[in-house]
C-alpha cells in the first residue's frame, strides 16, 4: 500500500477520535438521560418491589427474561459472524468486524444485567455464582440457570479478547498520532506494542485460535440459553428442536443489529469510503438466508405442535396465532420473513435502505418472537385453572427502552475512542488486493510472452 | 540505548536491508525489524514463525476440562441430593459446565501465550520510531558496537532506505 493511501486511510478513520461536533455530545445526553432514567426506574422497582411491575403468577418471566434472550441473541451479531468470515478469510470482513465484535461485547453485558434486574434483590446478584455458601453447599450445576453462567462468562470473556487484541496495534497507532494526556492514554492501552514480526505472527495466530474456539462457544451460548425453556414441562417449551432454533434466531437478529449499526457508522462518522454497499448486499444475503431459516425452523416447529394436538399446547397455539396474541404473531411472521423475503431477495432492492428497512422490521421481529415464547406458553400451562395474563406496566417498558438507549450510548461512546474500523486489518486487506493485482498482471504477461 | 536504523516505504527495500545485514554477518536475532502492518509474504516476517501456541491452548483446554470435571463432580458428591430423578453424579448436564470451562481454558491460554512470548505488556519502548505506524518499514540493529556502525549504515543504506537514523 502506498504512503499516500495509508496515510489517507489512517486520516479518515481517526478523524472521528480526533474531532469532535456538538452533536456528540447532543446524542450522548440524550442517552445518557434516557440510561439515568432506566436507572432510577429500577432503583423504583428495588425500593418498592415487584408489586409496580405486571409480573404476577403465572407469567414470571415476561419482560425481563424476553430482553435478555434478545440481548444474547444480538450479541450473536459480533464475534460468531466475525470469527467464521475471519477463518473462512473473506476479504469483504475487514471494515466489518470490528463494528460487529463490539455489539457482541455490549449486547452480552446488558444481556446479562437482566437476570440481576430480574432478582426482587439485585444486591445479592452474587448468589447467582458458582461458588459454596458457609455451609460449603454449592450451586446445583445440574440447573440451566447455573450454565448460563459459565455459558455468558465464558463467551463474554472470549469475545472481549477477541475484540481487543486487534485493538492493539491500533491503539500503537493512536498513541504515535496523539499527545499530552490523550497520548499518554493510548500508550498505556498499547501495551508496548512495536509491530515486530514475531508480535504480528502471535497476534494472528491467536486470533485464528480463538476464531476456532469462540465459534462453539458462540453455538453454545445461545443453546444453552434455550435450555432454560426447553428443560421445563411448559407447553412448546419441551422441545428438541429449541437449541438449533434459537441459534438460528440469535444470529438471524445479530445480523440485522448489525447493518443498522453499520448503516448508522457510515451516515454519521462518514466512513463510507471504507463501508461500500457491497458490505451490505453481503450481510443482506445472510440475512435472506437467516429468514429463510427461521420461517423453517417456525413452520416445523408449529407444524409439529399442530400434528401432535397435545390439548395444552394446542391452547398456546391457538391463543397467538388466532387468539389475543394473534397481531403480535402475524406482525412478527410479516416483518421477520415476508419483508426480508421481499426485499433482500430481489437484488435492486438490496441497497444499503433497503437492508436497513428489513433489519428493522426483523429486530422488532426477533423481541416480538422472545416475548411469545415466553408469556404465551407461562399464561397457558396445563392446568386452565391456573392460567393468566400478563400487561407490561411502565416500570419495565422504561427499562426496555434504556436499554436500547444504553447500547447506543456506549456504541457511540466507542466509536468515539476507539477506531470502529480495523485500521492495520485494513491496510493488510489493500496489501492482498496489490498483491492480488500484481500476480493477475504477471501471469497475464507471462501468457503473453512464455 | 543505542540503535542504528533505517526506515523503507516498501516490503522489498526492507527485505534487500535485511539481507544486507545478514551478509555484514548478523543473525535473525541480531536484525530489528518494525512495521505498522504484518507482511507475511516477505521473508523477514517468517522469523520466529514457529510457534507452540496451538499446542498451548490444547493444553489449556485440556486443563479447564480436567478441572471443571473435577469441580461438577467433587461438588456433586460433597452434598449428594438427588435431583429430579438424576443420578448423584449427572453427566448429561455437568458435559456443558465442563464445554465452557475447556474452551475458557483454551482462550485463556492462547491470550496468556500470546502476551508472554510477544512481550507484551511493556512501557513505551525504547527502541522505536513512530513513522512506524505512518507505513514506513523500521530495520535496524540495537546496540551496535561503534566499529560495526559505518558497515551497518551502509548496509542500510544498499536497501534503499528514505531515512537512516541513529539513536
Amino acid at each position: 500500500m502506498s504512503a499516500a493511501s495509508s496515510n489517507k486511510l489512517t486520516a479518515d478513520l481517526l478523524r472521528p477520535l480526533l474531532e469532535t461536533s456538538w452533536r456528540f455530545y447532543a446524542l450522548v445526553v440524550f442517552l445518557a438521560g434516557i440510561v439515568l432514567m432506566g436507572l432510577g426506574t429500577w432503583a423504583y422497582q428495588m425500593f418498592n418491589g415487584f408489586g409496580v411491575t405486571g409480573i404476577n403468577n403465572p407469567i414470571f418471566w415476561a419482560f425481563y427474561i424476553t430482553n435478555f434472550v434478545f440481548w444474547i441473541g444480538i450479541s450473536h451479531a459480533g464475534t460468531l459472524i466475525s470469527a467464521i468470515l475471519r477463518l473462512v478469510n473473506a476479504g469483504w470482513r475487514r471494515p466489518v468486524t470490528r463494528c460487529a465484535e463490539v455489539i457482541t461485547a455490549f449486547a452480552l453485558m446488558i444481556g446479562a444485567l437482566f437476570p440481576i434486574i430480574h432478582l426482587g434483590r439485585p444486591w445479592l446478584f452474587f448468589w447467582l455464582m458458582p461458588y459454596p455458601s458457609s455451609r460449603l453447599i454449592w450451586p446445583n450445576f445440574r440447573s440451566p440457570l447455573v450454565w448460563d453462567f459459565f455459558a455468558i462468562t465464558t463467551y463474554l470473556t472470549g469475545s472481549v479478547l477477541f475484540l481487543v487484541l486487534p485493538m492493539i496495534p491500533d491503539f500503537a497507532l493512536v498513541r504515535d498520532h496523539t499527545t499530552g494526556l490523550r497520548g499518554r492514554i493510548y500508550g498505556a492501552l498499547a501495551l508496548g506494542w512495536q509491530g515486530t514480526p514475531k508480535q504480528w505472527h502471535r497476534l494472528e495466530s491467536a486470533m485464528s485460535i480463538m476464531a476456532i474456539a469462540i465459534i462453539p462457544v458462540a453455538v453454545s451460548v445461545h443453546t444453552i440459553v434455550s435450555f432454560d425453556f426447553s428443560m421445563a414441562p411448559v407447553p412448546m417449551w419441551h422441545s428438541t428442536m429449541f437449541g438449533p432454533y434459537f441459534v438460528a434466531g440469535a444470529i438471524f437478529s445479530g445480523i440485522a443489529g448489525l447493518i443498522i449499526a453499520m448503516a448508522a457508522l457510515r451516515k454519521f462518522l462518514h466512513i463510507e469510503a471504507y463501508l461500500h454497499p457491497v458490505h451490505f448486499q453481503n450481510l443482506g444475503k445472510l440475512l435472506l438466508m437467516m429468514s429463510l431459516l427461521w420461517g423453517y425452523f417456525v413452520f416445523a416447529e408449529r407444524l409439529t405442535i399442530w400434528y401432535g394436538n397435545g390439548s395444552a399446547e394446542i391452547a398456546v397455539l391457538r391463543v397467538t396465532q388466532k387468539g389475543s396474541f394473534a397481531p403480535l404473531y402475524w406482525t412478527m411472521v410479516v416483518v421477520n420473513f415476508v419483508i426480508p423475503v421481499s426485499i433482500l431477495s430481489i437484488r435492486k432492492l438490496r441497497t444499503i435502505t433497503g437492508c436497513v428497512i428489513a433489519s428493522c422490521g426483523v429486530l422488532v421481529g426477533m423481541w416480538l418472537e422472545r416475548f411469545l415464547i415466553v408469556v404465551p406458553s407461562l399464561g397457558h400451562k396445563y392446568l386452565p385453572y391456573s392460567w393468566g395474563v400478563y400487561r407490561p406496566r411502565p416500570v419495565e417498558i422504561m427499562i426496555t427502552i434504556s436499554t436500547f438507549a444504553a447500547m447506543a450510548l456506549l456504541y457511540v461512546l466507542f466509536s468515539k475512542f476507539v477506531p470502529i474500523i480495523s485500521i492495520w486489518e485494513m491496510k493488510v486487506g489493500e496489501q492482498e488486493t496489490h498483491e492480488t493485482a500484481l500476480q493477475r498482471t504477471s501471469r497475464v504477461l507471462g501468457e503473453l510472452h512464455p | 540505548m543505542s540503535a542504528v536504523y533505517a526506515l523503507y516505504a516498501d516490503p522489498e527495500s526492507a527485505q534487500r536491508a535485511v539481507n544486507g545485514l545478514q551478509a555484514a554477518g548478523l543473525s535473525h536475532a541480531e536484525i530489528v525489524v518494525m512495521s505498522g502492518e504484518p507482511f507475511e509474504e516477505q521473508p523477514f516476517a517468517q522469523q520466529d514463525k514457529a510457534t507452540w501456541l496451538w499446542y498451548i491452548a490444547c493444553a489449556g483446554g485440556l486443563i479447564g476440562m480436567i478441572f471443571s470435571t473435577w469441580l461438577t463432580r467433587m461438588t456433586e458428591l460433597a452434598w449428594p441430593l438427588q435431583t429430579g430423578n438424576m443420578p448423584i453424579v449427572a453427566w448429561w448436564p455437568n458435559l456443558i459446565v465442563i464445554f465452557e470451562l475447556t474452551m475458557l481454558g483454551a482462550i485463556l491460554a492462547t491470550v496468556i501465550t500470546l502476551f508472554i512470548t510477544a512481550k507484551l505488556p511493556r512501557r513505551t519502548p525504547a527502541f522505536y520510531d513512530p513513522e512506524v505506524t505512518n507505513g514506513k518499514i523500521l530495520v535496524g540493529v540495537e546496540n551496535p558496537s561503534a566499529a560495526s556502525v559505518p558497515a551497518l549504515e551502509r548496509a542500510l543504506m544498499a536497501g534503499g532506505a528514505a531515512e537512516l537514523k541513529r539513536r
